[in-house]
């Protein structure tokens, strides 16, 4: 039910951003990663180009390689269904799926999640996307405060060291600083590239 | 164009995802690799914070989603559900437009 709730606003956020019903459904199917769809709307939603959305969505979802090279070996899935356990390779069902100690249980919680969260995520999107599509200035609700509250939910559960905190400071103040100077979206990749050279530089 | 962007942007999430299951276990294996993935979702969401906060466009503006992001971070200390801290962040907002008017 959380991911349902979790669903509605990305579909009221992605329909205040600009996008049709029919785009704001097509990317719960197609995407199904949160992070990544929230992504892409919000650079959008904030008048960036497409691309730069593009752009910002995959290198969030470069997270679920990691995600499924844990699950590859619980679930070792081969033939047709890779491709469809593939879709389903989230932090929820990923979450759910190493939790268990027995390896059928593992898998029976993996599809079981992903086909219920496959569901709820996109009644909840269809739902957001509707209720906002009715109204006709997405300000006056506040819905544009509303893309900054539904990062810091994803992003405080990361946060629970203290590299990553600091990692977040600095791009908060990097992203901030660059803006005004390059096309909107833009200070997002400048990030990840920053972010990319200390992981793997650093000793 | 959205349309191109869209389809484009969900196939390299795709790819990822299946990466993940498909390629050799060694690669990703490497701890540069699995030390620096995690950081990007945090880099990014914390950039999209400040931006999405304090500009429009290409300004840099302070106005009611400050207040707004504060209200949020309490509610995130407070370990309220996803949908009870974006509500409350637009809530705020809302109000204190009507406040101003």
């Amino acid at each position: 039910m959380a991911s349902a709730a979790y669903a509605i606003s990305f579909g009221a956020i992605s329909t205040a951003a600009g996008l049709s019903l029919i785009q704001t459904c097509a990317l719960s199917v197609l995407m199904f990663t949160g992070a990544s769809q929230f992504a892409m709307v919000g650079v959008f939603g904030a008048g960036g180009s497409v691309w730069a959305g593009a752009v910002a969505a995959a290198l969030l979802g470069s997270r679920n390689a990691l995600y499924g090279l844990r699950l590859s070996s619980l679930l070792s899935v081969r033939g047709w269904r890779r491709p469809l356990a593939a879709h389903f390779v989230i932090d929820e069902t990923t979450a759910m799926s190493i939790a268990r100690d027995d390896l059928e249980l593992s898998r029976f919680a993996f599809w079981a999640t992903g086909f219920a969260l496959f569901t709820f995520w996109n009644m909840g999107t269809l739902i957001g996307a509707l209720a906002t599509h009715a109204i006709s200035n997405p300000k006056v609700f506040g819905l544009d405060a509303a893309p900054p509250a539904a990062f810091l939910a994803l992003l405080a559960p990361r946060l629970r060291a203290r590299e990553p905190l600091a990692i977040a400071i600095a791009a908060a103040v990097v992203a901030i600083v660059a803006l005004p100077f390059v096309p909107v979206g833009v200070p997002l990749l400048i990030v990840a590239l920053l972010v990319l050279l200390y992981g793997l530089l650093k000793r | 164009m959205i349309w191109a962007g869209l389809l484009v942007a969900s196939a390299s999430c795709y790819a990822f995802k299946l990466a993940g299951l498909s390629i050799p276990q060694r690669w990703l294996e490497d701890p540069r690799i699995q030390r620096t993935v995690p950081l990007i979702p945090v880099a990014l969401l914390a950039a999209l914070v400040g931006t999405q906060t304090f500009s429009t466009g290409h300004h840099l503006v302070f106005d009611v989603r400050a207040a707004a992001l504060v209200v949020a971070v309490i509610a995130v200390v407070l370990r309220a559900p996803f949908l009870v801290v974006v509500a409350v962040a637009a809530a705020t907002a809302a109000l204190l437009r009507l406040v101003q008017l």
